[in-house]
């Protein structure tokens, strides 16, 4: 069984873009452990030669006619932005001080 | 009765649409009576996030003017129904239940939403769920819980807890829910409604806010089974907006609900799916009503699927591995809320200060367990082999489907449990939906539908029946020849034996 550690718990924070404080850390460290321990049982059932089932229906891509639809307003879309400047989504800066 | 008002908010969606269709009551008089139920009871049930009262009235006008220029009416016409928060529409806001999108008004209608616009169903308002459908009690919600109708100390199910208990606190006739684990079915047996998840590809996700895509089913919630079927005939149906959505004919259900023959069907009961774990009075309701079966003609048997005791392993795995990619896009960057943005953090920073402070504490360990079962090195024990278990699921279906009509089992272990009583512990949470998960991961519809009341503390029990895909019109077919008999046993529809709600009997 592998055992979840408070820096793997912090690096799965970071990968998921989530700040989480120290106590959260640890908090979900312990719950998580417990939560893996369990769903580990699906090692138990011999699947070998199983294929694997990602989808209840067949995945196919779907086309439509080239034709133009309607589509969101410059307005539409920004309406519910955090910050917009000059008809665009303002973000923060994208690139570290160095 | 405390008068006409009251009255209209205790009838069927079948007759609300008829006395509509009739002239007898103006649909703003009907949608105006459930506005009132709302007001009268809600502060206690909390099943709405948001009333949209001039919206309600205005779509119901409308309904009146169509019907008074002799415009053809839909089946549902006039007729009130609850949205659950995860579906959105146009202008009226959608949070999922969660802090990261209050006071997101999306700037399109989900499919499901337009499809109940054109059919000149009434939409109330948004109901309150788990936040991003995660939780089987609505406590889970960032705006505080849903209290069941049949004692509001206890939980309504979850997530699709508001939709369940705005149904049965007679606010609404019918609600929309969706269902990933049984986020329909186990809210409707603890609050003692009908709720069905429908096949999967059934009904269209456009518009629906995604938590695991490959699980993900909206449905009808009501208070019977034809008024279920109405519904779902409302909803159902090819979507070239879904690439999921299965382009074939919807099965007619509503004929199906019709139907109270089931001489001679051959109905399965899941052997992994009783006894141990199962509430004494859970159990008890559920072989009285599997002997009503057999009253009714029905053949009987019993039935193994090996593989189902590993269904909730498997979906704890592959829910939170989708859940952590689909919940990527809340980042603060495009809608909803954003955090720390003061000119010196960058977008990372940014990010992950608006997911944490967003987010709730169930939200943050499904995304982070679905991170770790995604990552290098665990992705074949974990997400790999949880999928190689979902075929084995699905297998067993199958083999069972192959000597079987439809399939039963409870709909849940247990009755209603109290507020708080299993919010710290997420594996005894997640137990709620041991019998209800196998159908979300073989992508076969199921119903739940009120047997009784149990014994030990008066709350209502949940079957669940279970169909082979696109053979819904089954589970309805079922459910009413055994809604009609228990009907007939009790004398009285099981709600009616429910607490008054707010001060004012009806």
């Amino acid at each position: 069984m592998p055992s979840i550690t408070r820096d793997e718990v912090a690096h799965l924070a970071q990968l998921a873009r989530l700040d989480l404080a120290d106590d959260a850390l640890d908090h979900h460290a312990a719950q998580l452990q417990v939560i893996v321990n369990s769903v580990a049982t699906v090692a138990e059932v011999a699947a070998e030669d199983v294929p694997p089932m990602n989808h209840p229906v067949p995945l196919v891509n779907v086309f439509r006619d080239d034709v133009v639809g309607p589509s969101l307003s410059v307005a539409a879309s920004l309406g519910s932005a955090p910050a917009v400047e000059d008809e665009r989504f303002r973000v923060p800066r994208i690139l570290d001080e160095e | 009765m405390t008068g006409h008002s009251a009255d209209l908010t205790r009838r069927s969606a079948a007759e609300l649409a008829a006395l509509v269709a009739s002239g007898d009551v103006s649909a703003v008089e009907i949608v105006g009576a459930h506005l009132d139920r709302i007001t009268e009871v809600d502060g206690d049930v909390h099943a709405f996030l948001h009333v949209d009262t001039d919206g309600a009235l205005a779509s119901a006008r409308a309904v009146d003017v169509a019907r008074a220029s002799g415009q053809d009416l839909g089946v549902l016409a006039g007729v009130p129904l609850a949205l659950k928060d995860v579906m959105t529409m146009a202008g009226v806001p959608t949070t999922c239940g969660s802090r990261i999108l209050e006071g997101w008004r999306p700037a399109y209608d989900s499919t499901v939403t337009r499809r109940l616009k054109d059919a000149g169903v009434v939409v109330l308002g948004k109901t309150n769920m788990d936040e991003f459908a995660m939780g089987s009690s609505t406590e889970h919600s960032a705006y505080g819980p849903t209290h069941n109708p049949w004692d509001l100390e206890r939980i309504p199910g979850g997530s699709g807890g508001g939709s369940a208990a705005a149904v049965a606190a007679h606010e609404a006739p019918m609600a929309i829910g969706t269902d990933t684990g049984g986020s329909i079915r186990q809210p409707a047996a603890v609050t003692g409604t009908v709720g069905v998840k429908p096949t999967y590809g059934g009904v269209s996700r456009y518009g629906l806010v995604a938590l695991a895509s490959s699980l993900d089913q909206a449905g009808p919630c009501a208070r019977s089974v034809l008024d279920a079927a109405l519904l779902h005939s409302v909803i159902a149906g090819h979507d070239p907006l879904d690439s999921t959505s299965i382009d074939a004919p919807v099965p007619d259900v509503v004929a199906a609900a019709g139907r109270q023959d089931i001489s001679g069907m051959r109905i399965g009961v899941v052997r992994e799916l009783t006894g141990e774990g199962y509430q004494a009075g859970v159990q008890q309701r559920f072989d009285e009503a599997v002997t009503t079966l057999v009253g009714l003609g029905a053949d009987v048997v019993d039935v193994s699927c090996p593989h189902f005791p590993y269904a909730l392993a498997a979906y704890y795995l592959i829910l939170p591995s989708e859940a952590s990619s689909n919940l990527a896009k809340f980042d603060g960057m495009r809608f909803g809320l954003r955090v720390g943005d003061d000119g010196n953090a960058s977008v990372e920073q940014v990010m992950s200060m608006t997911r944490a402070t967003g987010f709730g504490d169930e939200v943050v360990r499904r995304i982070m367990l679905g991170t770790y079962a995604l990552s290098a090195g665990y992705y074949d024990a974990f997400y790999g082999q949880a999928q190689k278990v979902r075929t084995l699921i699905a297998r067993d279906f199958e083999a069972a489907f192959g000597v079987c009509d439809v399939l039963v089992s409870p709909t849940a272990p247990t009755t209603a449990f109290r507020l708080g009583e299993k919010l710290d512990d997420p594996l005894a949470m997640y137990l709620n939906d041991i019998a209800t998960i196998p159908a979300n991961l073989a992508g076969t519809p199921a119903m739940s539908i009120p047997i009784g009341l149990a014994p030990e503390d008066g709350l209502p029990v949940g079957l669940q029946i279970m169909a082979p895909a696109m053979a819904d019109d089954r589970l309805y077919n079922v459910g009413a020849a055994l809604e009609a008999a228990l009907l007939a046993q009790w004398g009285a529809p099981l709600l009616d034996g429910a607490p008054a709600l707010g001060g004012a009997a009806a």
